[in-house]
This record gives structure tokens, sequence and C-alpha cells, in this order.
């Protein structure tokens, strides 16, 4: 078995790549969503959308479940402090998750203009509620979160719903449902046709300009507006779990110090711009290429704010030195271990297996082949 | 002190949403290893009957997966929303088997399902049932690894107590996996499961055979679903039995609240099989008992002892005395600055810590807890008897009713006289809602039972709350109420539609509703 510290790193990896994995698998289902009542104009096109995620946006969203497990095995005081701090935003989260399950299923399965209507403003509302509110809970997380614990870890909470939509924030929520309408246009260019496909190209090119133009501001206000987080003095990696060990400081543009130590770092938001510029190259030309490209804005931009946080992972901005930090909110040495195993053998596996059923449905999707299968698909 | 109503609450909205999730998940199970074995039919005999049966089926199972999903999400996230100081407490154990489930369990149900529906024309027949082999695989292992889960609340092994870091730490990976509980209470379910989706296939086919409709493809389902839920009925009241024993090992104050015993009888102890439960007086009235069968059916000796209610108070009241010295130790060992001897009797009295948190119910301050506070905790560690004595009583009844009604369908259907006993398929008509009613109160019975407990004899429920204003947990509970009705009402109408329109909703023009031929 490794030692503490360095399963400690591993997991911050494996946790950063799950979450990474949500956001470009599971992304794009989020920004079909959202782009659906703009890309789509009559039900046979709704149809051809929702279908080109359907049958795999379940699987996606599994990513996320994992997530949210994994955090609660790896980290149970982030999982605890966080979930529970940010109640309402996450029951919100919640609430327009439950309507794409039903949403897709039944939306099709009954032929009334006004039921379809509805699951119609269900899905766009189950594709860009999550995008939006994830985005704010990361913005929340960068200005740090106002929570402390008791002695006997007990975690409370100060703020309330309206502390959590500051302005900053708000802009980290418009980022993330740019991105990732981005990246649900770029799929749609690969797994449509005709005018769908045009509508989706102009949708990228629209949500590719704001990413940019977006996560360019986010970065200048966090060099120059947002307190950022640094430990003073070394802590012991090694030590058990406990968030009362160390001191912590806040200043202007303290979430840059990362990438001023470590420059290639910078990786990341090259990445997020990058990615974004290149899907304006490759559009309808390439529409695979374009698509790979929008995959790795989205994860330059995630990994981005992950890399700036290190390694912290839930700040607290009431008492910051009770911040948690992937160092001192882990799971015992055992437990980390035992699931990196698990990870080791299950994470390839899925890998593979999604990579297949991908491949076997591959191809378009067209209005008429809906027409065709009217009673077998969505 | 943390507030009654605010665990009360929080308490509500869990049982409410777990109780709905297990409204899908039993047909989930149950309906997933019958399309197993109707498309294995398919592809061994090539019979279209069998594809348009695993595809009739699969389009009832499609819209209850659909509301499994959309309440599993809410299970999911409810640990950290809700129970904070639990998933701090005992994240360290309780999240491993939740996270394996997700890798090996949830990305196979939910990758492979969108194929199953959408891959009969992209992949051969033998793919195809893989296919659908891989679905109801990953559901059986999702219930295998949220049961381990479960099943350490209920008996929680592998684990110690940490106080450097204030919460259990896992001791040992296979022991917790081996968890005999969490096996036993795995095979109960799922059987409950099998046995759910049996009993809907066989209730649906008996209608079509009612309204002779469909008469060849109702036949077929009607066998099926006899055949695999005889096995399954018999299995599910087996395993019932094997619980029962694993109750009164392991605890024993849900055993002694099931039975309604309540001063420890002289073995072998009698059973009760009704009478008027009074709480307050703690007495049954009108009891009807059958001699000595308690105490074999519990212990399966002649000599093995049920403890009573009044005997486990007080031997608690104990427990809890025992557990406030480690209590007081608790900075100490937390701050390293223990001397050897504390650390000792810290460690001879850990085991009874959870019994000392109980009394933070009464004070923030255990420690200097008055005798009568002790004394209401003492009670507090035997869950109400009334509710579990009745709830464990009618999935009992309901299990044997079941046995019946299944084997009498298996024997009737190979006579063939199945078909003309209009009351007999009546009768399998309003069994669909049985199984769903036992499924719902034998969770009642394991979870209620395990009050006032969390994490039995570790975690106190009332402790395991997160620190939320009682409002807003109201406000997200009667979300819940609302929300889940709306889709609830949205299911059950798609639901009863497509049932009534059978294998007509396929549009093969080979149905009842098509005019096609009246059978395949
Ligand atoms: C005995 C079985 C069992 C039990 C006790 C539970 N579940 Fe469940 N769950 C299932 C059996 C299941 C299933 C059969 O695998 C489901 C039902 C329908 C479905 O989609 O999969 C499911 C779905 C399901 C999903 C959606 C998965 C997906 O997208 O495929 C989640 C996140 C959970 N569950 C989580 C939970 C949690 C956190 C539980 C504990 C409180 C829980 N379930 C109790
Ligand atoms: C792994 C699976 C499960 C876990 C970990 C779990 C855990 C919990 C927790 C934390 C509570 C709240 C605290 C308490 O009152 O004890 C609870 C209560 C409850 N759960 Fe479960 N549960 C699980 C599965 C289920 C399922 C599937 C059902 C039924 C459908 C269920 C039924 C209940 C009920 C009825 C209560 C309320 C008991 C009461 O407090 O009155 N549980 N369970
Ligand atoms: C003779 C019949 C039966 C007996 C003796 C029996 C016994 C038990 C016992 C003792 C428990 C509590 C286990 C615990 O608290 O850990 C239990 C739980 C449960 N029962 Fe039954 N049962 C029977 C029939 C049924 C039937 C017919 C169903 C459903 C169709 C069912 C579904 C369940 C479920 C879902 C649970 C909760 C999960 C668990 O704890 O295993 N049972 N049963």
């Amino acid at each position: 078995m490794p030692d503490y510290e360095t399963l400690r790193l591993i997991w911050w990896i494996l946790i950063a790549v799950l979450l990474v994995g949500y956001a470009v698998m599971d992304g794009f289902d989020l920004g079909v969503g959202t782009l659906l009542p703009f890309v789509a104009r009559t039900d046979a096109e709704r149809r051809v959308l929702i279908n080109a995620i359907g049958p795999t946006w379940d699987g996606n969203q599994v990513w996320l479940i994992l997530g949210a497990g994994a955090v609660f095995a790896a980290w149970p005081a982030v999982y605890a402090a966080a979930f529970s701090g940010m109640y309402a935003a996450l029951l919100l989260v919640l609430f327009a998750l439950f309507l794409r399950p039903v949403g897709f299923d039944y939306r099709s399965k009954i032929d009334h203009p006004l039921w379809r209507r509805i699951w119609d403003y269900a899905l766009f509302l189950g594709g860009i509620v999550p995008a939006l509110v994830m985005g704010i809970a990361f913005g929340n997380f960068l200005q740090g979160v106002p929570f402390h614990f008791d002695e006997t870890l007990r975690s409370f909470y100060e703020g309330g719903l309206m502390d959590l939509l500051n302005p900053f924030a708000l802009l980290a929520g418009l980022v993330s449902v740019a991105m990732l309408s981005m990246h649900g246009a770029n799929f749609l260019l690969v797994k449509t046709e005709g005018v769908v496909q045009q509508r989706a190209l102009r949708a990228s090119r629209i949500s590719a300009v704001l990413t940019i133009v977006l996560f360019v501001c986010a970065g200048a206000w966090i060099i120059n507006g947002i307190e950022g987080f640094r430990l003073l003095g070394s802590i012991d990696m090694q030590a058990a779990s406990s968030p009362f060990g160390k001191t912590v400081v806040r200043e202007v543009g303290g979430w840059m110090h990362n990438f001023y130590e470590h420059p290639w770092m910078w990786a990341a938001p090259a990445a997020g711009i990058g990615g974004s510029l290149l899907v304006l190259l490759f559009g309808m030309r390439r529409p695979g290429m374009s698509w790979i490209a929008s995959a790795f804005a989205v994860a330059g931009i995630a990994t981005t704010a992950g890399l700036a946080m290190f390694p912290f992972v839930l700040p607290s901005s009431t008492h910051p030195s009770q911040s948690l930090l992937m160092w001192d909110a882990t799971s015992s040495p055992l437990t980390l271990w035992l699931m990196l195993l698990a990870a080791i053998i299950f994470i390839p596996l899925i890998l593979m297996y999604t990579a297949w059923v991908f491949r076997v449905l591959r191809g378009k999707v067209t209005v008429e082949q809906i027409q065709q299968n009217d009673h077998a698909v969505y | 002190m943390i507030p009654d109503t605010l665990v009360d609450i929080s308490r509500l909205q869990f049982a409410f949403t777990a109780l709905v999730h297990f409204l899908f998940v039993p047909l989930t199970l149950g309906l997933s290893l019958l399309l197993v074995v109707m498309e294995s039919l398919y592809v061994k005999t090539g019979r279209q009957i069998y594809k348009d049966m695993t595809r009739f089926w699969g389009k009832l199972f499609a819209i209850n997966f659909a509301m499994g999903v959309v309440t599993g999400l809410t299970m999911e996230f409810q640990f950290g929303t809700n129970w904070a100081y639990y998933s701090h407490y005992v994240g360290d154990i309780f999240g491993v088997p939740l996270a394996i489930e997700g890798m090996m369990a949830f990305f196979l149900e939910s990758t492979f399902i969108g194929l199953f529906f959408f891959g009969w024309d992209r992949l051969s027949r033998r793919k195809h049932l893989m296919v659908t082999v891989l679905v109801a695989l990953g559901s059986n292992l999702s219930a295998l690894w949220i049961l381990i889960a479960n099943g350490w609340m209920q008996h929680p092994v592998a684990s110690f107590f940490n106080p450097e870091t204030m919460r259990m730490e896992l001791s040992a990976f296979w022991p917790l996996i081996l968890n005999h509980v969490a096996q036993i209470k795995f095979l109960h379910t799922l059987s409950a499961g099998y046995l759910t989706g049996a009993v809907f296939v066989l209730g649906i086919s008996s209608w079509y055979l009612l309204k002779g409709r469909d008469i060849e493809f109702a036949r077929r389902s009607f066998v099926v679903a006899a055949a695999c839920g005889t096995v399954v009925a018999l299995g599910t009241v087996m395993l019932g039995d094997e619980s029962g024993y694993y109750v009164a090992e392991h605890q024993p104050s849900k055993m002694a609240a099931i039975e309604a015993e309540w001063h420890t009888e002289k073995a072998p102890a009698a059973f009760t099989l009704v009478g008027m439960i009074d709480d307050e007086k703690k007495q049954t009235d009108y009891a009807i008992k059958i001699p000595y069968a308690l105490g074999l059916i519990a212990t399966r000796s002649t000599d093995g002892v049920v403890p009573g209610v009044h005997n486990l108070v007080a031997e608690n009241a104990q427990r809890i005395r025992d557990g406030l010295i480690a209590y007081a130790l608790l900075p100490a060992m937390r701050d390293r600055t223990a001397t050897d001897i504390e650390r000792a009797r810290f460690e001879a009295h850990v085991d009874n810590l959870g019994y000392a948190l109980l009394l933070k119910k009464y004070t923030d301050d255990p420690q200097h807890a008055s005798d009568s506070m002790i004394a209401h905790a003492a009670e507090d560690t035997v869950p109400k008897v009334a509710p579990l004595f009745w709830t464990f009583r009618v999935m009992v009844l309901i299990g044997f009713l079941l046995v019946l009604l299944l084997m009498y369908a298996l024997v009737t259907a190979r006579r063939g006289s199945a078909w003309n006993k209009r009351w007999f398929l009546r009768l399998a008509v309003w069994a669909i809602p049985l199984p769903f009613i036992g499924v719902e109160l034998g969770w009642f019975v394991a979870e209620y039972g395990r009050q006032p407990w969390a994490i039995y004899e570790v975690l106190p429920t009332g402790l395991a709350v997160s620190s939320l204003h009682v409002g807003d947990v109201q406000a997200s509970l009667t979300a819940f109420v609302l929300m889940y009705a709306a889709l609830f009402a949205v299911e059950l109408f798609l639901m009863f539609k497509y049932a009534r329109l059978g294998p007509s909703a396929l549009h093969t023009g080979r149905y009842h509703f098509e005019g096609g031929r009246r059978d395949a």
C-alpha cells in the first residue's frame, strides 16, 4: 500500500478525473437539453435531438452518481459539509435532474402536442438548470463557503440561498452554461444532418465565442478581485484527517499562486481557450474533431478551477483555517487504497464498454429514421 | 441540542423517499430477470413470440426504470444533504460499497439499458441477449452493494472508532463484504424483487386471458411468470425465516419489538400470533400464543433465550453508564494526551460509546446526565412494539398467500386448466399490489426496527442529521411529496395505458388492437 500522502494525491487526481469525466460525458447531454428549444423547431426535429442522446445519456449521468459516491468515500467531510451546506442549491439540481429520465422515456409515448410540449420544456430545464447551478456552486467554492465545525466535527453552515447568487458565482454559472452548450452543439454536429445540423453549427459558434469571453472575464476577476486562500506554513500530509491543525490566510489573487509556481498548469486554461478556438476553426468541416476540441475545452476549464484551488477542496469563508484540504479531509489510508484498487479495475472496463456502446450506436439520427420507427424510438 | 423536530422531519423525508424508491426497485429487479428468461427462450427457439414478449414487457420495464432512476438519485444525494454527520461519521466505511456500486453496477445497467431498447436492429440475437443479461446483472449487483452498505448499518462489522478523526474507520475489506447479515438481506430482498416481477407479469397476463385477448402471448407469459414465481416465492419465505434468525442473533431489541416479547421467558419462548399491543403499559392483551414456537424459530434450539423488552432496557442502562467512561476520555484521546492507563480504559469501554451518545438527545453534556435522563435513554433503545409487530405479521401473511397463489398457478397452468378458472385469473389480477405492500412493510420492519440507531449500537439517529433549519427540510419534504406525486401519477397513467394496450403497443400488426391474427 502506498503511503498516506501519495494516496491522498492520487485521490485528488481521481476525483478530478471523475468530475471532469462527468462534465465531458454528461456535459453534452445537458448542452443538448439547453439547446432543445433553439436548435429544433418541429416535433420531428426535437425527436432527432432527443434520440441523438437518448440511448446514452443515462450511462453518462452515472459519472455524476459515481463522482458523488467517490467524494463520499474518499472525502467524507467534504461530502457532508458541501451537500448539507448548499442544501437548496443541491436540491434544485436534483429536482431538475428528475425531469430527464422521465422526460426522455415518457415524452414520445403519447402523441399529443400539449403532452410533448410540457416534456420539451422539462427537458430544457433538466439541461440548463444543472449546468447553471453547478457552475454557480463552483463560483462559490472559489470564494469560500460560510461553514465551520464544532469539536465533534459536526458542520454548520451560516449562509442562505441568496448568498450563493452573488455576481461572481453567476458569472461562473454562465461560463458553465456556455461551455456545455458548445459541447452539446458539437455533439449534434456529429449526430445530425440538414437544417438541424446547420442550426447546431450556429449554436456552436455563438457558444464558443461566449465561452472564451466569459472564461477570460472570470479569470481576470480571479486575478484582480477574488480573495483566494493560502496555507501558511506546512502541514503534515501523513497525519490523521482533521480540519483543525493549520492556518490559512486570504488574499486577492491568491488562487494564482499555483500557476506562478508551476507554469505547466497554464496548460489547463490554455486547453479551455484553445479548445474553444479550435471549435470555431473545425466546425462543419470536421465535426468529429470539433467535438473532441470542445471536450478538451470543457476539461480544461473544469481543471483550471481545480488546479487554482489545490490543495483546497472546500474553503471556508468564515473560518478559513477550518477549510477542507485534500490533505486533511480524506478517508483512512485503507479505504483510499481499497477504493483505488476498485477504480483501477473498473474505470478501464467502464471506458471500454462505453466506447463499444457508442460504436454500436454510431451514425446520424435523421427525421426519416424517426418517422419510420415512430414507436420504437423516443 | 439538536431539535427533535429536525430529527423527526429528516427521518420522515428519508423514509418517504426511500419507500418511494423501493416501489420501483423490486419491479426493475424482477422484470430484468424475466426479460433474460424470455429473451433466452427467443434465442434458443427462434420463435418471434418470445421476442415480442421481451419487447413488450421491456416497455413496461422502461416506464418503471425511469422512475427508479429519478428516485435513486435522491437517495444518493440525501446522505450528504440530510445526514451530514452520519456521512462524516461513517463515510470511511459506508462510502466504500456505495462507490463500488456506482463503478460496478450503475454503469453497467445504465450504459446497456439504452442498447437494450435501441439495439434490436444493430446487434445479432446473441449479442442483444448479452446486453439484456448485462442490464439484469447491473441491477442485481446494485442491489448487492447497497445491501452490503445497509447490512453494515444493521450489523457494523470490520470497523473501529478513531478518536483522532472522531469517526468510524474501516479495519478490513472482506469481513465488510462477507457480513452475513448483508448476504441474507441481499438474498431476501432480491427474491422479494423477483417475486414482485413474477406476480406483476402473472397478473397482467391473467387480465388479457380474462378479456380473451392475445391468448397465446398471455399464456406463455403466464407460464414463465408462474414457474419463476413459485421458486422465488418459496425462496422469499425461507430467506425471510433466515433473516429472522439473524435479527435474533444480532439485534435483540428489534426482535423483542417484532415479537412483543416484554419479559424474557423461559426457553423455548411462546410465539404470539396476534394480540392487542399496549406500548404504554408494555403488555399484550388477548394474546393468542403458540407454545415454544418463538424459541424454536428465533434461536433454532430448545434452550436459546429471546430477551424481553424490560430486560433489554435494564441491560442497556448499564451500557450507557459504561459508554460514559469512554465518552469522558474522548478529549484526551483526541489530543493524544491520554496516559496508557486511560488509553486502556478507553479501549475497554469504547464499544459502548454509542450508548453514551444516546444521552445527547437529553443533554449537551452527557457526562453530567441525571439518572432520569439515563433511564429515558435506556427506554429509547427498544423501538415501539405495535408498528413492528403488525407490519411484520402482514409481510409474513403476504408471503404465505403468494406462495399459495403461485403454486396454484403453476400446477393449473401445467394441467391446462388455469385458463378456464376465471375466479383465479381475477384473483391473480388483484394480487398485483401484494408484493409491493410486502416489500414496503419489510423495509419498515428492517429500518424502523433499527431505531434509535442509524448505525446499530454505534450512532444514534438523532445525532446523524445535518444541522439544517427545520423550515428547510419542511420545504424540501413538501417539494418531494408534490414532485413524486406528480411523476408517480404520470407513471401510473402510462403503465396502465401500455398494459391495457398489451403487445399491440409494439405495432407489429400481429396483435389484438391491430386487427391482425389473434395469435403470433
Ligand atoms: C435492493 C435494491 C436497492 C436498494 C436497497 C436501493 N436501490 Fe437504488 N436502485 C436499485 C436497487 C436498489 C436498482 C434496481 O438498481 C435501480 C432501480 C431502478 C434502476 O434504475 O436501478 C436503482 C437506481 C438507483 C440510482 C440510479 C442509478 C442509475 O442512474 O442507473 C441511484 C443513484 C440509486 N439507486 C441509489 C440508491 C441509494 C443511495 C440507496 C440507499 C438508500 C438505494 N439506491 C437503495
Ligand atoms: C442501503 C440502503 C439504505 C440505507 C443506507 C438506509 C438508511 C436509512 C437512514 C439513514 C435512515 C434515517 C435515519 C433513521 O431513521 O434510521 C433510514 C430510515 C428509514 N429507511 Fe432506510 N436505508 C436504506 C434503504 C432503505 C430502503 C430501500 C427502504 C425502503 C424502501 C428504507 C426504509 C426506511 C424507512 C421506512 C425509514 C424510517 C424509519 C424511521 O425512522 O421511522 N430504507 N434508512
Ligand atoms: C414468511 C415470510 C417472511 C418472513 C419470515 C420474513 C422475514 C423478514 C425479516 C425478519 C425481516 C427483517 C430483517 C432485518 O430487519 O434485518 C424482513 C425484511 C424484509 N422483507 Fe421479509 N419476510 C417474509 C416475507 C416477505 C415477503 C413476501 C416480501 C416481499 C414480497 C418481503 C420483503 C422484505 C424486504 C424488502 C425486507 C427488507 C430488507 C431486509 O431486511 O432483508 N418479505 N423479512
